[in-house]
């Protein structure tokens, strides 16, 4: 049987598959839905300092091999986080060994730096500091577009994080591997991407957006080989593990993202049409591995370049 | 309890009215045996195919000795229409039970005289849930609003105290509003299930009695279990809540 233990940032996960943050809420979910032992980890939902709402109007929109998203970060908070959520994600760590990200988003250079202190203080393994959401109109997405403004933020929060930090990338950035480096030099251990690609939807009968932002967040297997080329480009650029995410709801298209050199995969609209993606995506991909006599993902990551 | 996913069977299907359709499907996972007002996801195609999301339908009936579930639904769209293809013998993707559902054998000692409420096809939930209310010793009294003809209500003789029926076109039943076939006075609580202005109107109707009402929301969801924050719903609860799991039964009162 192929091994999939896969070495992420100094933890060991049993898979190379993460739950994505905003798709498995923090986990406890998806626990009579799948055998949690068989995934590596699950990124939380994405917090902000002081928690919020979220957007008002509709949120979801179906889409050919897609769902575009406009959620507004919903959250309760990182203290809230770490007060109730998180504890429930450490006994699934505890019980089924799995890697906990807390995904940490902002408004602002201080809600980085506030969140990213507090959540130095708990017990999860690794920050995912999401510098990228499409759906907040201040902040976030602005840092994922501009390399510099990425770096200087990444930059603050890395002089108060004492967690390996994972930064998560938008697909909007201006320009991909320029922004990988950014990140790099200003101190992330490793880049995941990519967050949501802006799309639109207009409802004719009401002649008007479907979404009140007008622009949302489009992901589903409609934008997994544009995801895997900015993987393949991050991967070129920098020296830190790279986490691919983007569509993957099968285990070939997992396994095309390692070969293009992703130390790990993120799971996200995939666990909508089916909850038992993450575990199956892993069993297809050691399927494949069997197949084709190869023990471990090690002997295939990067293959393709 | 949480959801549990895996394929079943079609047991049967028909067509009970134009567009509306009660599918009978084998849910052998006893483990997570649903209850009245909670619904599953169903998927009748391949995970790469459309539509992309499946389709939360709630539950009509459930028999724990037989381990068949019923749905009752409406065919509006892509999804179901695939489910609507079905056929007895077929497989298809099953996800639940989700959601809190009504607390049946609670209400049923808490409320002495209770009502039902329900209109066109936010029916389908309220037959399990005077099912389990009747079986509680509670049996309530049952009042619906249709368009223009009424289906699967010949099932609650012998199972609800009464049965009264309103239609849009006067067809049959009373020619009106279903709110018009009661008064909420004579009521400890009231259930409702149904197109929002009714449920709303009803619940107006209630809090005005000084009656506790409950109603069964529906909402846009991807996941069902509370993960993807598509089905938010503003209350008076100081957290935001999902309809799928934090409801999508609420107190009328936290609603509207």
């Amino acid at each position: 049987m192929a091994d999939l233990s896969t070495n992420l940032l100094g933890f060991t996960m049993h898979s190379p598959v993460i739950g994505a943050s905003g798709t498995v809420g923090y986990g406890p979910e998806y626990e009579d839905l799948i055998d949690l032992r068989t995934i590596g980890g699950i990124s939380g939902k994405g917090l902000t300092l002081h928690g919020q709402y979220g957007n008002e109007g509709t949120r979801l929109h179906e889409t050919p091999s897609g769902l575009i998203n406009s959620i507004g970060l919903q959250n309760p908070g990182v203290q809230h986080f770490m007060d109730v959520e998180l504890p429930e994600m450490l006994r699934l760590k505890e019980q089924y060994g799995i890697v906990t990200l807390a995904n940490l988003g902002g408004h602002n250079e201080e809600e980085y730096v506030q969140g990213a202190a507090m959540l130095s203080e708990s017990a999860v393994d690794i920050i995912e500091l999401n510098i990228s959401c499409p759906n907040v109109k201040v902040g976030g997405m602005a840092y994922g577009v501009k390399a510099d403004a990425a770096g200087a933020v990444v930059k603050m929060v890395r002089d108060v994080c004492k967690k390996p930090l994972l930064v998560k990338l938008s697909p909007q950035a201006e320009n991909i591997p320029d922004m990988c480096k950014a990140v790099e030099a200003a101190g992330a251990d490793g880049i995941s991407l990519t967050n949501t690609f802006q799309a639109c939807a207009i409802d004719l009968e009401k002649r008007k957006p479907v979404f009140n932002n007008i622009f949302a967040g489009l992901s589903g297997p409609a934008v997994r080989p544009i995801a895997l080329r900015m993987v393949w480009q991050a991967v070129g650029a920098v020296n830190i593990p790279v986490v691919g995410l983007g569509g993957i709801a099968t285990g070939r298209d997992a396994l095309e993202f390692i070969m293009a050199g992703a130390a790990a995969v993120q799971v996200g609209a995939a666990n909508f049409a089916n909850p038992r993606a993450m575990q199956t995506i892993g069993e297809e991909m050691a399927a494949w591995m069997d197949k084709n006599g190869v023990k471990t993902l090690d002997e295939i990551r990067g293959c393709a370049r | 309890m949480r959801a549990a996913c895996c394929d079943a069977k079609v047991l049967e299907q028909t067509v009970v009215e134009e567009n509306i359709c009660l599918m009978k499907v084998l849910w052998t996972d006893v483990a997570h045996a649903p209850h009245a007002g909670q619904f599953f996801t169903l998927r009748a195609w391949a995970h790469g195919e459309e539509p992309f999301l499946s389709r939360p339908i709630s539950v009509h009936s459930w028999d724990a000795d037989t381990h068949e579930v019923q749905f009752l639904y409406q065919v509006k769209g892509h999804g179901t229409e695939k489910l609507a293809k079905l056929k007895a013998g077929d497989t298809l993707q099953v996800t639940g039970p989700m959601g809190n559902g009504f607390d049946t054998a609670a209400l049923a000692k808490e409320y002495k005289r209770i009502l039902i409420v329900g209109g066109g096809i936010g029916t389908a939930p309220l037959y399990q849930t005077t099912k389990e209310l009747a079986a509680a010793g509670n049996a309530p009294d049952v009042c619906f609003g249709f368009t223009d003809v009424s289906y699967e209500t010949a099932k609650y003789k012998g199972v609800a105290k009464s049965l009264k029926v309103a239609t849009d076109s006067g067809k049959e039943g009373v020619k009106g509003f279903v709110t018009q076939l009661y008064n909420p006075a004579d009521y400890d609580l009231i259930l409702l299930c149904g197109p929002t202005p009714m449920m709303k109107n009803a619940a107006a109707g209630a809090a005005a009695a000084g009656v506790k009402c409950l109603c069964s929301l529906e909402g846009k969801m991807a996941c069902g279990i509370g993960a993807c924050l598509g089905c938010t719903c503003k209350t008076t609860r100081e957290q935001a809540v999902s309809i799928c799991k934090d409801g999508p039964v609420f107190d009328a009162k936290e609603v509207w």
